[in-house]
């Protein structure tokens, strides 16, 4: 790298990385059966697979429960202010290209206090992982409601019920221009790793909401997605290329109707042909599947949108490679513009 | 009209040594440009000069207002110079408006060229005057050349078939031309810049007629009888260029990356008058510069802790409002312990204030603006020129403390330029970067002999650790809320920015070795020390010391304070260095406060000191 003393080492073999590597001295401290256990678990259990140096990763995070996640994990980090982790992130990755950049947010850190660096951090599509625990509630700060909470949402500071409209994460990444943008759930095993998975081997900013569980503040408020005996009734899981389909026997499907509004329907009744099937490459069907909410139709989880586009520390490298060449001079040369001398 | 054919009619010419031109318009009139190009022909010529841009705060105030009026003015002499001059000798005034704003400050008996063209009825009217002064005798008291710029700047190009919008803007060319023979000077400089500017030919050629139209009018005209000469001043042999104090800081943060070998990095978002830093780092990314323009003032700050994070020479630029946004980043840069400079370009507060004018009301603001004990050092340059090695010391001392460093520079030196002797980088010793590798025993806040902590960048295999805005634990870094740990740490970071006074030379004192002495900051110095001059000359036993360190002073301040019996400090602001050198040195130490947006004139100083030292 050009202009750098960075020092030259030898990384570390990663294939030999276990989960065990990336796990720290310091012992988690959330709550008794809080989500976010299970999702440390997840990502040290992922991290290992992707091949990369651990000493290349870093974790940042802002303010609030989840973002304490970086001192339990053996890779660098940085625990830094109330909603400004994008910020420096995307600092640490301008300067690094090199590094694998995760961000730890929640649902106040990353929309709230942190919502306007959340937005440009996605526009320009910086190579950073976000992870946005979303629990719907004030945590750290003992129990207030957030901006995901549900209208009408008694909490601390709310005693006769939330009046604000709360804010879908996964809407707001794909109005900020989002090329990577997923859900899923603290305690699905199966799909948080897969989804996690995906979201570390895209270029450029990976959205990943995680529906959390707040037992302490908020508890039960997934329950009916999480709960393993209504998971398949109440969730959809996306499949690229795929007719929309769920239910214990896939046996219900999704329809669009004439005003582009998506519809449960019987599989069997209308014929697999008639179902939409996603593509999540297409932003139409990104923005249709993003307002699939409440109590009759399915949550979606899974991609919901995955498109390429350069990142921005690519373009912002290439230009510092472009303008090196057209220069090619240093700082004396600067200084020497314009001179006249005395004599 | 080929190059180099002037009409000359030997008129005679008159030796001066110093001489002040303000150029006042419309700020469409392109009186900024116009000025520059005054002051590097002077330079040229070998004058010392100094220069003070006054911009109005709107972009597109309506034409021919008050609020619209921009202002250059340049201070050149065959004698040093220390300021941009207190009352200027020559005023050109475009339009009415800008005779209204300017003539207070012209001197009685001083040259004032108004272009008649614009002194109409509506005109007048906007600039709020009943009558036309140019013609009811109430300029007695100046010698007033009233002509028709407009219209002859539009007959000397009427060849060239321009439209007439693009025609009439070289009208500043004519103005230009007109100045340059009034003071006997060459124009090849702008002649040639203009060829190198207008890249249509046809208005390359329309300027370069309104410039030599111009000169030819005064050489012509009956109503000059003579023009000037300042001869070369008596300058330090060696290689010279302008500069302005932004352009200064944004070389010195680029030799200051030559000098380490580290990336730079600004996180910075557009803010009066500090954005021209940003702009002109982002021109040369390549020497490396990565320009990070922001969402915000937050943002800025904490991409750059980032970067510094991540092994980059990280700076964030920004003025007084964008310095309080910052806050926050500035305390967890200092809790972390990672090098970042911090920039600000003061202007005019509280609030959004006085935006485009100069004040130094930020000091406090610098040291203590932040929740907590958070100290950094602060340092301030003195000049343009002087704003190069500022900014190299700031880099120098946050990577040796691996502290964050505070720059205050001001709106006055940020646009204001002088004749600058070109640093030899090859003579600059190189800023020592010890990135640490060795995981051996490594803790991440165990400390040198200075205090500071190592800098471990990731991709070190064996360093990862995890640090944050959370008080740590002596030593390995780990979250700590033990009491005492606390007290050890808060004392431990303060000692470490205090032994930045280590380093440094003893307190340089101009003048006498008791009696008065005048302490000031930042860009007041050129005022200050002129002013000092005056009142030595005058026979009073005084001295001046200029801090450049704010924070933490220098170790013998205490005693060169002691030795005097009176100390007074002129600021632009409400009184805030003197509150700290009171509290420092138990000093009764007497402010001389100016807060209108002005920097400091010289006769200003000079009568503030004479109420002191004169009165009894
Ligand atoms: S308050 Fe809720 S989110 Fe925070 S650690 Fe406890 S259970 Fe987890």
């Amino acid at each position: 790298m050009a202009h750098s003393v960075y020092p030259a080492v030898t990384h570390t073999d990663p294939s030999g990385q276990t989960k065990k590597d990336f796990a720290s001295d310091v012992d988690p401290r959330w709550c008794p059966g809080c989500g976010d256990y299970s999702i440390l678990a997840q990502v040290q259990k992922v991290l290992p697979g992707l091949g990369i140096p651990k000493e290349n990763y870093v974790f940042v995070s802002g303010i609030g429960c989840s973002s304490r996640f970086p001192y339990y994990m053996d890779t660098y980090g940085i625990h830094s202010i109330h909603g400004r982790g994008p910020a420096f992130a995307t600092g640490i990755k301008s300067q690094r290209p090199d590094l694998s950049v995760w961000l730890i947010t929640g649902d106040g850190d990353g929309l709230s206090i942190g919502g306007n660096h959340f937005i440009h951090l996605m526009r320009r599509n910086v190579d950073v992982n976000v992870l946005l625990f979303n629990n719907r509630i004030y945590g750290l700060t003992k129990g207030q409601y957030s901006p995901t909470s549900q209208l009408g949402t008694k909490a601390k500071s709310t005693p006769m019920g939330s009046i604000d409209y709360p804010l879908d994460p996964i809407h707001v990444a794909l109005g900020a221009g989002a090329t990577f943008v997923a859900r899923t759930l603290d305690t699905h095993l199966k799909h948080l790793p897969e989804i996690l998975k995906r979201g570390a081997e895209h270029k450029g900013t990976s959205f990943i909401e995680i529906y959390q569980n707040c037992p302490i503040f908020n508890d039960g408020e997934f329950v009916q997605l999480t709960d393993k005996t209504r998971r398949e009734d109440t969730t959809l899981e996306l499949e690229h290329g795929k007719p929309m389909r769920f239910g214990k026997q896939r046996e219900k499907g999704i329809v669009l109707d004439g005003s582009l509004n998506p519809q449960v329907v019987d599989v069997a009744e209308v014929g697999e042909d008639r179902l939409m099937v996603f593509d999540e490459t297409n932003e139409m069907c990104s923005l249709v599947v993003s307002r699939l909410t409440g109590p009759d139709v399915p949550t979606p989880i899974g991609v919901m949108r995955a498109v390429e586009r350069p990142t921005y520390e690519h373009l912002l490298n290439e230009q510092l490679t472009t303008a090196g060449h057209a220069a090619g001079k240093g700082v004396q040369d600067l200084l020497n513009q314009g001179k006249w001398v005395v004599t | 009209m080929e190059k180099g054919h002037y009409r000359k009619m030997d008129k005679a010419v008159q030796t001066v040594e110093t001489v002040a031109i303000r150029f006042a318009g419309d700020s469409g009139d392109g009186m900024q440009l116009t000025g520059t190009q005054f002051s590097d022909t002077t330079a040229l010529a070998g004058n010392d000069l100094a220069t003070f841009p006054d911009f109005p705060a709107e972009i597109r105030a309506p034409a021919g207002s008050l609020a619209g009026v921009s202002g250059f003015q340049i201070n050149f002499s065959s004698v040093a110079v220390h300021t941009p001059g207190d009352q200027p000798d020559v005023l050109v005034a475009m339009n009415p408006a800008a005779l209204r704003v300017n003539l207070p400050d012209l001197r009685h008996g001083g040259i004032l060229i108004a272009n008649s063209e614009q002194f109409t009825k509506k005109n007048l009217k906007r600039a709020g005057y009943e009558a036309n002064p140019l013609e009811d005798g109430t300029l007695k008291n100046y010698r007033v050349f009233s002509a028709d710029i407009t219209g002859m700047t539009l007959k000397s190009i009427e060849e060239l078939r321009l439209n007439t919008r693009a025609a009439v803007r070289c009208k500043n060319f004519f103005a230009l031309g007109l100045v340059y023979w009034l003071y006997n000077r060459d124009m090849a400089h702008t002649e040639g810049w203009i060829n190198n500017k207008f890249k249509e030919p046809l208005l390359a050629q329309a300027n370069l007629r309104a410039l030599r139209a111009g000169y030819n009018f005064g050489e012509t005209t009956e109503m000059f009888e003579q023009h000037y000469e300042v001869q070369r001043a008596q300058i330090e042999p060696g290689v010279y260029r302008s500069i302005t104090g932004n352009e200064a800081l944004g070389l010195g943060f680029l030799a200051a990356a030559e000098l380490s070998g580290l990336g730079l990095f600004l996180g910075s978002y557009p803010i009066t008058p500090a954005s021209d830093i940003l702009h002109f780092l982002a021109r040369h990314k390549g020497l490396g510069v990565r320009t990070f323009q922001a969402e915000d003032e937050i943002a800025a700050a904490c991409a750059a802790i980032g970067a510094a994070y991540a092994g980059g020479l990280a700076l964030t630029t920004t003025s007084g409002p964008g310095l309080a946004l910052k806050a926050e980043a500035i305390g967890l840069a200092h809790i972390l312990e990672v090098p970042l400079v911090i920039v600000d370009v003061q202007r005019g507060g509280p609030s959004t204030g006085l935006p485009t004018k100069t004040e130094q009301a930020d000091l406090m603001q610098a040291l203590f603006g932040r929740n907590g004990e958070a100290p950094v050092p602060v340092v301030a340059p003195q000049s343009a020129g002087d704003c190069f090695y500022t900014a190299i010391e700031a880099c120098r001392i946050a990577i040796r403390y691996m502290t964050p460093v505070l720059l205050l520079s001001d709106g006055y030196i940020a646009n204001s330029s002088e004749p600058w002797p070109i640093p030899d980088m090859s003579k600059i010793p190189p800023i020592d970067v010890q990135f640490r590798t060795d995981p051996e025993g490594y803790m991440p806040y165990q400390r040198d002999k200075r205090g500071a902590r190592p800098w471990a960048i990731p991709g070190v295999p064996g360093l990862e650790h995890r640090i944050g805005g959370l008080e740590k634990e002596d030593l390995t870094g780990d979250i700590s809320y033990d009491p005492q740990n606390h007290e050890r740490m808060v004392k431990l970071r303060s000692e470490k920015v205090m032994n930045v006074a280590a380093d440094l030379p003893p307190t340089e004192v101009f003048g006498d070795e008791s009696g008065t002495l005048v302490v000031g900051w930042g860009s007041t110095f050129g005022a200050i020390r002129a002013g000092v001059q005056q009142m030595r000359a005058r026979g009073h036993k005084i001295a001046h010391v200029h801090l450049r360190h704010l924070h933490p002073f220098k170790r013998d301040l205490s005693d060169v304070i002691g030795r005097y019996e009176r100390v007074l400090v002129p600021e632009l602001n409400n009184g805030q260095l003197v509150k700290l050198l009171r509290s420092a040195f138990l000093v009764d130490a007497v402010s001389l406060p100016k807060i209108e947006g002005q920097p400091y004139k010289e006769r200003e100083i000079v009568e503030a000191l004479a109420t002191h030292l004169e009165a009894n």
